[in-house]
């Protein structure tokens, strides 16, 4: 193989990774915001908002799970089994809110059983995420090809923290695309809440900016050794104006503002994340290189993937064109 | 055997999996349908297609959303379960699951949220368009998915470096022997557990005298269809079963219960496999019938169980039985189709009480036969993950201990217990509402808020120039 394919198959990893966290991330979101309100009618707008796209909107996390089975396997026997309950919880977690989508249609006393199931389902699975997010930062001990550890090392003062943090950081997306989404008293009270989820998720990021350094040398040096801290200085700059426009927009009525600002402050807390852990898929000892799969199999997956994920891109973007414009009680959604 | 971690991802496994293949079982053929349906709404112009449709989309997106949660909990199975074979064996069939998700996933998923809310938000043909992306991501997920599973049945175009399997040839590790048998005996089997349930969902209206027009056309296409398929997937099954011979034959052995090499083998009707003695107890069988069936030929050679060593052996008397419950379910619905023939010949297909109460009580037929099926080809299989080369006992997580399995195990228990029941309830409810009962409950008040996203669906329009709004879209 004369070409290394590593970087371009984690730069793809890194995408599906991406548009999972921003995509479920809001209807995530959506779902743990919705305990809050009581009216049926908003209630129901608030499930109208996500119902026609949540499901693709989960298949990224198929696409990330799927593609580090294939291209990095043996980063994924490692990984799976050292997060086994919290993938379990995550998976449970994503069970219930699924099905809550279709359940919550039957009428009667049921209803309220499945509304819960909503929220918890949501909630759920976005902690355990989070944790999982901590567990990557915090590393995985390995010997030989396996991991190391036992299956309760994930629980840690970090690691629980993290899940805080992702909590109010999908909470911040399911807000501002609510502002986006619906009018009135709802969009109101999404604004509100839009703004203590952001304070929230200041407040995570800087805990974690400060204690992850503090904790984990080797993301110290990456951070703080000359000259890196200059290249590495937009990011934590642009939070602050990022986070300052969606102040801004809230404020001001705009509806679009403040969700494409929280897009992008997910983008710069992934885009630190990354540069934190590179070059390792499994830190501290499993390289992106050490876990690769054989060429052959990059290459036969490469040709697909090539012409596949522009398409799907497309109609994805299609599918959200479909359903644009605020979502209203009569009618369901309004295209027109 | 030992309540071990081993075990107890076992079961886990066949608890999460059994449940899961219920619903692509039922999905694949019910996206086909609809499509059919759709199809035949958009060139006929004839509402009741567009009523069937209606009704059946509903219980395809309860179905849908309940197979696709149980499905994501699959991969992430082999990674916390069996993790020392992702790291044996995904550098060969990894790539296909990633195409699983690049092929079928996504466009299952997209185009199921124009075909559940779009009906006015797009034009017909695009609606159209989307009911048959739907059927060709199921189709083309099984595709990837049973390719995965021949490659553990049949392993082939790969090589073994340090004990894990790397790709010469992804082509042939694709197109394993059994792959296109498999292939073809699975979704023919989910489209006939599909054809089955909407035969028995007409038959019960019209044993009750409702919706009387929209049964008739569910009893008249799924007896067609059913009229093709069944005979076909005794063809498809029988030759899929001299593919396992040539392939796999300790697992025939095992499904006919048979401890010697023989010719002339008879075919056993009953028996109780004992795989201590080695030996069948109370055992009833056809003389020289079985070498016919399983060879094509009257004297064909079968090797028994006893060729293999006893560690090498799959569990006898579960394949044993799970074989006679797939062919007795499988004759049972050659019966079925043949009385509705006859029934149709004297004119009283839609009338005659007994062929409507029998096709009405074999709605859970195909499920049966499909679990079945599946138990035989995976039970079958053992006690190898990768078919002769890998123990399915060290592919299983090393850092697991009883404990773990045992408590997510109880999560997985609890939880599917809650949701399929949940899902049961409610797909039974909408079978109780029937498709004029859900169009009569929007129709009153068109304006009014509809109480939820889902009677978007069902608030359909009734002229072709309704669809105006939609292309202005």
């Amino acid at each position: 193989m004369l070409l290394d394919l590593v970087p371009l198959w984690a730069a793809i990893m890194a995408l599906a990774v991406f548009m999972y966290v921003l995509l479920d991330g809001f209807d995530l979101g959506v779902g743990m915001l919705f305990a809050l309100r009581h009216d049926e009618h908003e209630r129901d707008l608030m499930v109208a908002s996500v119902a026609p796209i949540w499901d693709f909107n989960e298949t990224w996390l198929i696409l990330g799970v799927g593609g580090l089975l294939a291209v990095f396997p043996l980063a994924f026997a490692i990984v799976m089994p050292a997060l086994y309950f919290p993938i379990l919880l995550m998976l449970l977690g994503l069970l219930f809110r699924g099905v809550a989508f279709e359940f919550r249609e039957v009428a009667g006393p049921r209803r309220a059983l499945w509304d819960r199931g909503f929220f918890c389902g949501s909630l759920v699975a976005t902690y355990a995420q989070g944790v999982v997010l901590g567990n990557f930062i915090q590393g995985f001990p390995v010997s030989g090809r396996q991991f190391a550890g036992s299956s309760w090392d994930w629980i840690s003062p970090f690691a629980l923290l993290t899940g805080l943090g992702l909590v109010a950081g999908y909470a911040l997306q399911g807000a501002t695309w609510l502002v986006m989404k619906t009018e009135g008293e709802l969009q109101q009270w999404a604004k509100q809440m839009a703004r203590r989820c952001l304070w929230g998720v200041l407040a995570f990021i800087a805990m974690i900016s400060v204690w992850t350094p503090l904790a984990e040398p080797r993301i110290a040096a990456r951070w703080f050794s000359l000259p890196n801290v200059f290249y590495f200085a937009p990011v934590p700059l642009l939070t602050v104006v990022l986070a300052w426009q969606l102040e801004r927009g809230l404020r001001r009525g705009w509806d679009v503002v403040p969700f494409l600002c929280s897009m992008g402050l997910f983008f710069l807390a992934f885009t630190g994340l990354v540069i934190s852990l590179w070059p390792y898929v499994a830190p501290p000892s499993i390289t992106l290189w050490d876990a690769a799969a054989a060429p052959k199999s990059q290459a036969f997956m490469l040709i697909g993937t090539m012409f596949l994920l522009p398409v799907i891109l497309l109609y994805v973007f299609w599918s959200y064109w479909v359903f644009r414009g605020k979502v209203k009680g009569h009618h369901g959604h309004h295209g027109v | 055997m030992d309540l071990d971690a081993l075990l107890l991802s076992r079961l886990q496994f066949a608890w999460v999996i059994a449940w899961h293949i219920l619903l692509p079982a039922f999905t694949v053929g019910l996206a086909c349908y609809i499509a059919t349906l759709e199809t035949l709404w958009w060139i006929t112009k004839r509402e009741i297609f567009l009523r069937l449709s209606a009704f059946w989309i509903k219980i395809f997106a309860v179905s849908f959303g309940m197979g696709v949660v149980s499905g994501i909990v699959m991969p992430f199975q082999f990674g916390t379960n069996w993790s020392r074979f992702s790291d044996a064996a995904f550098n060969v069939v990894g790539a296909l699951m990633a195409y699983e998700v690049l092929t079928a996933f996504f466009l299952e998923a997209a185009f199921l949220g124009i075909l559940l809310f779009g009906r006015k938000l797009v034009p017909q043909w695009a609606h159209v368009v989307s009911a048959l992306m739907v059927a060709l991501g199921t189709l083309m997920s099984s595709f990837w998915i049973l390719a995965v599973n021949s490659w553990m049945q049949t392993p082939r175009g790969h090589e073994v470096v340090d004990g894990r399997f790397v790709p010469l040839d992804m082509w042939a590790v694709i197109f394993t022997p059994s792959f296109p048998y498999r292939l073809t005996h699975t979704v023919v089997a989910f489209l006939v557990t599909t054809g089955f349930v909407i035969l028995a969902v007409g038959a019960g209206y019209l044993r009750h005298g409702r919706h009387v027009d929209e049964s008739r056309v569910m009893v008249k296409m799924s007896l067609a269809f059913l009229s093709v398929m069944v005979p076909l997937q005794v063809v498809v099954g029988d030759l899929h079963g001299l593919n396992t011979l040539e392939h796999q034959p300790a697992k025939v052995a095992a499904m006919e219960g048979l401890w010697e090499t023989q010719r002339r083998v008879p075919a056993s009707l009953f028996a109780i496999p004992d795989a201590e003695a080695e030996t069948n107890h109370f055992e009833i069988a056809i003389p020289a019938l079985g070498s016919l069936y399983l060879t094509h030929e009257w004297d064909g050679e079968v090797k028994g169980l006893k060729h293999w060593r006893k560690q090498d052996r799959p569990p006898v008397a579960i394949v044993y039985f799970a074989f006679r419950i797939m062919v007795g379910i499988g004759l049972l619905m050659l019966a079925l189709v043949a009385y509705g023939w006859l029934q149709r010949w004297r004119g009283r297909l839609y009338t005659s009480p007994t062929f409507l109460r029998l096709a009405h009580r074999a709605m859970p037929l195909g499920f049966i036969a499909v679990l079945a099926g599946w138990t035989v080809t995976e039970v079958g299989r053992q006690p190898w993950v990768v078919y002769g080369l890998m123990r399915t006992r060290d592919a299983v997580s090393p850092t697991l201990t009883t404990g773990d399995v045992g408590l997510s195990l109880a999560g997985y228990i609890l939880s599917y217990l809650v949701i399929f029941g949940g899902g049961f309830l409610l797909l039974r409810h909408l079978v109780r509402q029937g498709p004029r009962a859900a169009e009569a409950q929007e129709r009153p008040d068109r304006d009014a808020r509809p109480k939820r996203p889902l009677s978007a669906l069902t608030d359909t329009p009734t002229a072709p120039g309704a669809r105006k709004v939609g292309d202005a879209a």
